[in-house]
């Protein structure tokens, strides 16, 4: 899974560099995030700009992302697609997640 | 004007890909828009899966094919296997897994057949003579194919 973490001030920004998060990825997917929050900031920021695609698995793995998490870390989305978005409005993980329209909004904010 | 395609593969997780892969093409060619080929796309991953992980058993992948039309404001899937039958010979309830626990009890799964009933306007399931039939409907509105 080509996940691209970079790190600013105060967050880890894990960006998806495929355009699916589906039942063959989602195990690839849950295992490349544990090694790149693990131990790592407490904010991590998933960037989905470049997903379209995630199915009731890739969307159980981004949770099981969040599940596997240290104490006191916490994962936000950021900038989901519309069919994305849909999955995640329809099974109500909106509510779960804090999800931010776009990492430009993020970085502002980090900044001031 | 009307489009028909049948597709198949061996009922795998990278079979499944495939041949969304090959769907999503037909749904283009179909001029099927943008906005609509993602649901069709979910709908039928998931069902897909369904038949990748539950029907045939992990070690014995065994052939899926589906069968679909783009008719006017609809994209009908008739989806067949050969795998066991659903449990109680029909499609579970439409059920929400609960999201309002703590984090260590959020559900990972259990959504797929919520969003197929939820998507689809028709959801028609029969065992005959051996094999799985799934037939689905996807209402998409304003649309002349």
């Amino acid at each position: 899974m080509d996940l691209q973490s970079t790190k600013t001030n105060d967050a880890l920004i894990i960006t998806v560099n495929e355009a699916r998060i589906d039942a063959s990825a989602a195990i690839r997917f849950k295992d490349g995030m544990r090694a790149l929050t693990d131990g790592g900031p407490a904010h991590v920021v998933l960037d989905l700009s470049k997903v379209t695609f995630v199915d009731s698995s890739g969307l159980g793995a981004i949770v099981a992302s969040m599940k596997q998490l240290n104490p006191g870390q916490q994962l936000d989305l950021a900038e989901l697609t519309p069919d994305v978005a849909k999955v995640f409005r329809l099974t109500r993980m909106d509510s779960v997640f804090v999800i931010h329209d776009s990492m430009d909004s993020l970085s502002r904010r980090a900044a001031g | 004007m009307a489009c028909q395609f049948s597709l198949s593969a061996t009922a795998t997780q990278s079979g499944v890909r495939d041949l969304l892969t090959g769907c999503r093409r037909a749904l283009v060619s179909a001029k099927v828009p943008a906005a609509w080929r993602g649901t069709v796309e979910l709908v039928w991953a998931e069902a897909l899966n369904n038949i990748a992980e539950h029907a045939y058993a992990d070690d014995v992948p065994g052939p899926v094919k589906i069968m679909a039309t783009v008719k006017d404001e609809r994209i009908a899937a008739d989806i067949r296997d050969r795998g066991r039958p659903l449990p109680g010979l029909s499609p579970p309830p439409r059920h929400l897994p609960d999201s309002d626990g703590p984090t260590e009890a959020l559900p990972e799964g259990g959504f797929g057949w919520f969003l197929i009933k939820g998507l689809c306007e028709t959801v028609e399931y029969q065992r005959k003579a051996g094999e799985n039939h799934l037939h689905l409907v996807v209402h998409i509105p304003r649309y002349t194919a």
